[in-house]
């Protein structure tokens, strides 16, 4: 394929911001800050992966993996946080835990 | 023929992304996300990545966003028109901070227009696996242990007292 890696660092750098602006603009809600981290680690990879298929070598992808297993285990532990959360106060807006009351 | 199929697929997940970010529920906000979680993982296809084309499928369209799912419609949040929507001001720090990163991006590349010499070398699944198993052995073990500390900590946040 003849693409450079440039453009596949424009399409990632465009989607990192993309999430950037999710996480900042959705201070609100959780499962949209959320979702802003998931579209941020996606274009992380998007970066790894295009790096390891210019250079030929497999660590790009191999650092991708590594990065699809975190997330699985942060978004695992950051649900069930919101469910907890929820649990408590019935709303998912951030606004509301304020307090550090245990 | 392949470059044309990258394009496209890049302007799919823009425009997939854009709409997720802005939609009004979560839930359509998440079909979104699927939607352009697939161009992604045919772009990593196209990448000769297709072990990670695979995972993407797999995990992230099929498993994290069903969690997703399954998390939203177990909260029964309430109407979706009540739940808060972000107004420009909340969008304006959001759009500042990326047109901070599109304006570097702009920079740095009218900076060093020299292109590096396209082409991507395909890596075979036996190199990967090789690279995997041999030299990154360790980071296996230690993923595996950090996905048994995930479990522990949602089932210990998540049980009922």
């Amino acid at each position: 394929m003849s693409v450079p890696l440039s453009h596949v660092l424009i399409v990632a750098s465009l989607m990192f911001a993309m999430g950037l602006g999710c996480v900042v603009a959705w201070r609100a809600n959780v499962i949209m800050m959320l979702i802003g981290i998931e579209i941020m680690l996606n274009a992380v990879m998007l970066t790894f992966v295009g790096g390891s298929a210019h250079w030929g070598i497999a660590d790009g992808q191999l650092f991708s993996l590594m990065l699809m297993a975190l997330t699985s285990a942060e978004v695992s532990l950051a649900l069930a946080m919101v469910v907890y959360l929820h649990r408590r106060k019935q709303t998912v807006d951030t606004d509301q835990f304020d307090s550090m009351k245990g | 023929m392949e470059a044309t199929l990258f394009y496209i697929l890049a302007a799919v997940l823009l425009i997939g992304i854009l709409l997720a970010i802005t939609a009004r529920q979560v839930v359509r906000s998440i079909v979104y996300l699927v939607t352009s979680f697939f161009a992604l993982a045919l772009m990593f296809y196209l990448l000769g990545a297709p072990l990670i084309a695979a995972f993407e499928v797999i995990i992230y369209a099929g498993a994290i966003m069903v969690l997703f799912l399954f998390v939203i419609m177990m909260l029964e949040l309430e109407s979706p028109e009540k739940l808060p929507h972000p107004h420009l001001k909340n969008w304006l720090p959001a759009l500042l901070l990326a047109g901070a990163v599109v304006g570097s991006l702009v920079v740095l590349l009218c900076s060093r227009l020299q292109a590096v010499p396209p082409g991507f070398i395909e890596i075979p699944v036996r190199q990967f696996a090789f690279a995997l198993f041999k030299q990154y052995g360790v980071a296996v073990e230690v993923v595996s242990m950090q996905l048994l500390f995930a479990l522990v900590g949602a089932l210990y946040l998540g049980r009922r007292r």
